[in-house]
């Protein structure tokens, strides 16, 4: 693979910073992170542990002389509490499918299916990060995290080591409660898989959007001719004496599998984008911010 | 043999019988499978082919591949086309060729012969030895391999003359046999063909391969009867022939052309066709050859001397003296002798002035008019020669008594002398033998000149020279004297027989030819040219095609005049002083005689239809039948699409043998011409930043150092250039200036790694973070921050702030601050190394050679330097006069870094201590 159709590390960090320059910062909704806990710059519209003034309130039975707040109290008879709205940092989560089918590009000149989801992933993360939220990796097994050193290590663990297997499904092993999730596949693979993590997704609250990523000859089926097609790593093969002749038969079954994908994304309240390689990367990334945004209740 | 195809290893084409085999074995098995990745096959699986598609190769396909095989078969198989009947023999091979200047014509087909004659001695492995007639080998006979004289064939050349086989029987006397010859002739009966052939069948046998082409030879044409004749005559076939007689001169404005053209007819059986050209005399003279058109060879050249060019001679003689009887006329000997070669006349001196003459003969006149005189001597300063006979008027008159005068070569004596007469003692006078300084000499002098009176000449120092001829007693009788571009004779005697017989000999007509007054009307004969050497001026080549004669020596006039053409005498045009001789390889009596064979030897013709071999023709039809094959089998198989369908067509084109090149593509690329542009001037560079604002300010900067340096230095900088890291080549300026903002994006890997190779090489990067008024080196600022960033990963080396006595602070200006739009001091470079130390007395270290590679500092230089196009400042500095100064000294600053960069450590240098020591007033 060449070197403009994969990314290195030392290139994906400049790469996604130049795409998501492109954008706003991102504000993803907080408005169920009931039981993410952690401090970040978003008013929960309650009260709570946080750096901002919430309200005063008198003091009950119960409260600690140190949450008196003296200078309050002293200009009027009652005892008077100071409260802290409290704020919570909503989290990323982000799932990149690196099994082999996603190494696939049709042509020299278009990025592999792979690097086009990584460039993504890693540029919402960056607009995340921005916004001040957390991000993490589905599959990584540390929390999700803020920062600009969090970035530097999801480049990292984005190009650690690639799945095993034609086609990869998300791995959810890090799902906090109420997050949002983000995956990006070809979703070629087992369908039910799919739809098995979904499910527990919703349990879990979290929503988000599956981004499937497709080269454009895998829309096309441009091939002609006695052919052997085989899988990118060589373990499923097939072949036809003329392939003209499947491309209706192929192309019905990819709109039954995008149709799929769609009405498990309608029963679980996700949302679906298709992505082709060959189309720049900033509409996907600008529907992404929508899409995250829009949960929002 | 089939037909005219025959087969070098017919056995070969037994594999034929195995094409139907192919047939069936091709037929049942079809195109492989191309092996495809493709993520989308868990979708296919499952999904059945429609069974109309066949799996069996097309049969136009079969077609094709077996008619390649066919075809490569055939071609293995060594197909000859027209195959040449091997002539068989061994031993010695001797390859005569005439190459005479009847070659000339069918040359190239000669070549062509001896050519496949030295094939066959090759392939015999025969030795041979190539001989041309006219040109004998000294010595053995030059036996060499065939390919060795294959090799030399292109450059023989035939010769303008016939080959001497006189001598040539002599040669082939001496040789060894066994030899057996092939004789290349010319078709011609040169004197001694018949020796040769004997001395040659003694040898071995003999083949004669000879053309069958005329032989056409254009004989000099002469002026007989008011026209200018020539012969022109053939050898060979009977036919009615018309050719084309073309005569080639000079235009009055000295270019070279047709002068007229004239048709000579053969009729039918005719061996030789005249040719007539009437043409009036001005044209005739400037003929330099005639030429029959169209046909190569020395043969059918004839070049034009004397003999054609007729001079016009004026004749005057003194007064109206018609009743004279004719012998006693003056001018009777002297028509009598010009008549047959000039063309006389006569009439008043100043009505003959105009027809500018080339001679004009005074017979017997003394004086002349003031303006005959004067129109007269311009004539002769213009090239005419004046002849002057004496008489009795002249040696009565004051002429040239005094001093010579223009029209007189010498001074005269009064009355002149008479010896011999009856009146007188002694006895009448002949001529002295001609001195080889004179132009006469070699001519015989007849007993019987006598000479009876004379006018003298005035002694002299110049006499002598001036004298031509003289009488026994050493009298002059004919002085010349150079006059302009002509010269004056005298004539010491009358013209007439008054004086002296030598009017009535033949000694006076050769006088007057040597002088080139008259012409000689014919071939000059050995005892005319007797004591003349004469110089080639142009020589014939065997194609008749003119050329300079250069270096080559002279030729004695009898060896001219007699002697057969050869290698040292070429025909050519010959010149002695104002006389021109042509030598032509046809002369009037050259009789074209057929060659006759003895009936004992084969004469062949001179075709030949070469054997054409055509194994590589089919092989190549063969691989190109595969090729096809290959794109179609391609096609078939469905791997051939977009640009490797336009990529395969590409190079099926460029295997057929056509020689097409590809059009090298002109222009220059982008990067080719940004490098002419960087490279051309000394020009300073910015690094883009991606901030339009400051992208700008950066350029204006530089624009306004590049003006400060053009005006103050001798530094003439192009206009600044950006750069981008990520695309621009970098060694070819001498400095980056590099604005920091906050968010600029970092460089790729690519970038850094050509900015470190840019550092090692000795480049300078200035780091201006442009926040010197609200931070300094290595704070928390957002730039310094995004500097560190930036730098990180370049190979820096240690830095200090500049100390005081870095060479930065006197490159150009004496400086200690380095201001621009902010002044701070907080300036780094590259830190001195540490075992530098101050000498006792001196002001600086001795510091380390070279340029810092990095300059790091904030005080937004740019700004400071910055100039619209008009020159003035873009941007505020300070306030007042002490703004001005800021600026200037930035400027300054500017100045120093540049000249840093350009010049390195030079100031650095001791020599200039003691000028600065007296500038720093220590």
């Amino acid at each position: 693979m060449s070197d403009t159709a994969l990314h290195t590390p030392e290139t994906l960090r400049s790469r996604s910073e130049a795409v998501a320059g492109t954008l706003p910062a991102l504000m993803a909704d907080a408005q169920h992170l009931a039981a993410t806990v952690l401090l970040g710059t978003h008013g929960r519209k309650r009260s709570g542990t946080g750096g901002e003034f919430w309200q005063y309130r008198p003091a009950q039975a119960g409260d600690g002389y140190r949450q008196i707040d003296w200078r309050r109290s002293g200009r009027s008879d009652g005892h008077f509490i100071r409260q802290t709205e409290w704020q919570a940092a909503q989290s990323v989560m982000l799932g990149v499918d690196d099994a082999a089918s996603m190494t696939f590009t049709g042509h020299r000149s278009r990025p592999s299916k792979l690097r086009r989801a990584q460039t993504l992933a890693m540029a919402l993360a960056i607009l995340a990060v921005r916004g001040g939220e957390r991000v993490g990796l589905t599959h990584m097994s540390e929390p999700p995290r803020g920062g600009t050193a969090q970035l530097m290590r999801l480049a990292q663990a984005l190009m650690d080591g690639h799945e095993a297997g034609d086609y990869g499904t998300p791995r959810p092993q890090m799902m906090p409660m109420g997050s949002r999730a983000v995956f990006f596949s070809d979703f070629l693979g087992d369908p039910a898989a799919i739809e098995a993590v979904l499910g527990r997704a919703a349990d879990r609250e979290v929503k988000g959007a599956l981004v499937q990523v497709l080269d454009p000859d895998e829309e096309a089926f441009p091939y002609d001719g006695r052919t052997v097609f085989e899988s990118m790593t060589g373990a499923i093969r097939f072949e036809t004496l003329k392939a003209r002749s499947l491309r209706e038969e192929y192309l019905g079954r990819l709109a039954e599998r995008k149709a799929l994908l769609q009405e498990m994304c309608r029963r679980t309240g996700w949302r679906y984008h298709l992505h082709h390689t060959g189309d720049a990367a900033e509409p996907t990334l600008l529907w992404l911010y929508r899409a995250l945004e829009k949960v929002r209740a | 043999m089939i037909g005219s195809l025959a087969f070098g290893t017919p056995l070969v084409l037994t594999a034929l019988i195995a094409l139907p085999v192919l047939w069936w074995i091709l037929r049942a098995v079809p195109p492989a499978p191309i092996r495809r990745r493709f993520p989308g096959v868990a979708l296919l699986l499952g999904l059945k082919d429609d069974d109309s598609q066949t799996d069996k190769t097309p049969w136009w396909l079969l077609l094709l591949r077996t008619a390649a095989l066919a075809t490569a078969i055939v071609g293995f198989a060594g197909p000859v086309l027209n195959p040449q009947a091997e002539r068989t023999g061994e031993g010695p091979l001797l390859v005569l060729m005439d190459s005479s200047w009847a070659s000339a014509r069918d040359w190239s087909d000669r070549l062509d012969r001896a050519g496949l004659l030295l094939d066959e001695a090759q392939r015999a492995g025969r030795p041979v030895a190539l001989v041309q007639l006219t040109d004998l080998p000294a010595g053995d006979l030059p036996s060499q391999s065939a390919n060795a004289w294959a090799a030399r064939l292109p450059s023989l050349m035939p010769a303008p003359y016939a080959p001497d086989l006189v001598a040539a029987a002599d040669w082939a006397d001496g040789l060894e046999g066994p030899l057996e010859t092939y004789w290349i002739a010319d078709g011609l009966d040169h004197a001694g063909r018949d020796d040769l052939t004997a001395a040659l069948s003694e040898l071995g046998p003999i083949s004669v391969f000879q053309g069958t082409r005329d032989v056409l030879a254009l004989a000099p044409p002469r002026f007989e009867d008011g026209a200018v004749r020539g012969l022109v005559t053939r050898l060979g076939a009977s036919a009615p022939l018309s050719v084309e007689v073309v005569a080639h001169g000079l235009d009055p404005a000295g270019i070279p052309r047709d002068l007229a053209r004239a048709t000579a007819a053969f009729e039918a059986g005719a061996t030789a066709a005249e040719v007539e050209f009437d043409l009036p005399p001005e044209l005739r003279n400037r003929i330099t050859r005639f030429e029959v058109a169209g046909i190569r060879g020395a043969g059918t050249v004839a070049l034009t001397d004397d003999a054609l060019q007729r001079r016009q001679v004026a004749l005057i003689s003194a007064g109206a003296d018609d009743e004279q009887q004719a012998l006693l006329s003056p001018l009777h000997y002297l028509r009598q002798a010009l008549e047959p070669t000039a063309d006389l006349i006569e009439g008043a001196l100043t009505d003959m002035l105009l027809a500018s003459p080339d001679v004009i003969i005074l017979a017997d006149i003394a004086t002349l008019s003031p303006d005959e005189e004067e129109a007269l001597t311009d004539w002769v300063e213009n090239g005419g020669l004046l002849v002057r006979f004496a008489g009795p008027r002249l040696a009565a008159s004051d002429v040239a008594r005094d001093t010579a005068g223009p029209l007189m070569p010498v001074r005269l004596r009064e009355g002149g002398r008479s010896v011999g007469g009856a009146m007188s003692w002694g006895e009448p006078k002949s001529l002295r033998p001609f001195p080889d300084t004179s132009p006469f000499f070699g001519l015989a002098i007849p007993e019987d000149v006598q000479v009876s009176a004379q006018v003298m000449a005035q002694p002299d120092p110049e006499l002598a020279m001036r004298t031509i001829a003289s009488l026994t007693d050493g009298t002059p009788l004919v002085t010349r004297a150079g006059h302009g571009q002509g010269s004056v004779v005298l004539y010491h005697v009358t013209a007439n027989a008054e004086w002296s017989t030598l009017p009535l000999s033949g000694l006076f007509v050769q006088m007057l030819e040597r002088l080139a007054i008259s012409t000689r009307p014919a071939t000059p004969e050995a005892a005319d040219l007797e004591g003349t050497v004469w110089t080639p001026e142009e020589v014939l080549d065997g194609f008749g095609t003119l050329r300079d004669a250069g270096t080559r020596p002279g030729v004695e006039g009898a060896v001219l005049a007699e002697a057969p053409l050869s290698a040292a005498l070429l025909p050519g045009l010959y010149a002695t002083d104002d006389r021109r001789i042509a030598r032509n390889v046809i002369t009037a009596d050259t009789v074209l005689a057929p060659a006759s064979w003895p009936a004992s030897i084969p004469v062949e013709g001179m075709e030949v239809i070469a054997p054409t071999d055509l194994m590589a023709a089919f092989l190549t039809a063969a691989l190109v039948l595969l090729l096809i094959d290959a794109l179609a089998s391609l096609w078939l198989a469905g791997r051939l699409s977009g640009l490797a369908r336009g990529t395969a067509v590409l190079a099926l084109v460029l295997a057929l043998p056509q020689g097409g090149q590809a059009q090298t593509e002109g222009g220059l690329s982008p990067e080719d011409q940004l490098a002419l542009l960087a490279t051309s001037e000394v020009t300073l560079a910015y690094v883009l930043t991606g901030d339009a604002e400051i992208d700008e300010m950066a350029r204006a900067g530089l624009q306004g150092l590049s003006n400060t340096l053009w005006q103050r230095t001798s530094v003439e900088p192009a206009p600044p250039l950006g750069v981008d890291l990520e695309r621009d080549e970098l060694s070819f300026f001498p400095m980056l200036y590099w604005p920091v903002t906050p968010d600029q994006p970092l460089p790729s890997a690519a970038a850094y790694r050509r900015l470190n190779d840019y550092l090692r090489s000795g480049g300078m990067i200035v780091f201006d973070t442009r926040d010197a008024h609200i931070g300094g080196f290595g704070s928390g600022t957002p730039e310094g921050r995004r500097l560190r960033a930036l730098a990180a990963p370049l190979d820096i080396p240690p830095l200090e702030p500049i100390p005081p006595d870095h060479v930065l602070t006197r490159t150009f200006y004496l400086l200690q601050d380095f201001p621009g739009r902010h002044l701070s001091r907080d300036v780094w470079v590259e830190a001195a190394p540490p075992d530098a130390e101050q000498v006792e007395g001196m002001p600086f270290r001795n510091l380390n050679d070279g340029v810092t590679p990095v300059l790091i500092g904030g005080n937004d230089w740019a700004a400071a330097w910055a100039q619209d196009e008009t020159g003035r400042a873009l941007y505020p500095v300070g306030r007042g006069s002490a703004g001005d100064r800021q600026r200037e000294i930035a400027l300054r600053f500017g100045v120093n870094l540049v000249m840093h960069v350009l010049s390195g450590n030079y100031k650095s240098d001791q020599v200039h201590v003691p000028a600065l020591l007296d500038r720093l007033g220590q």
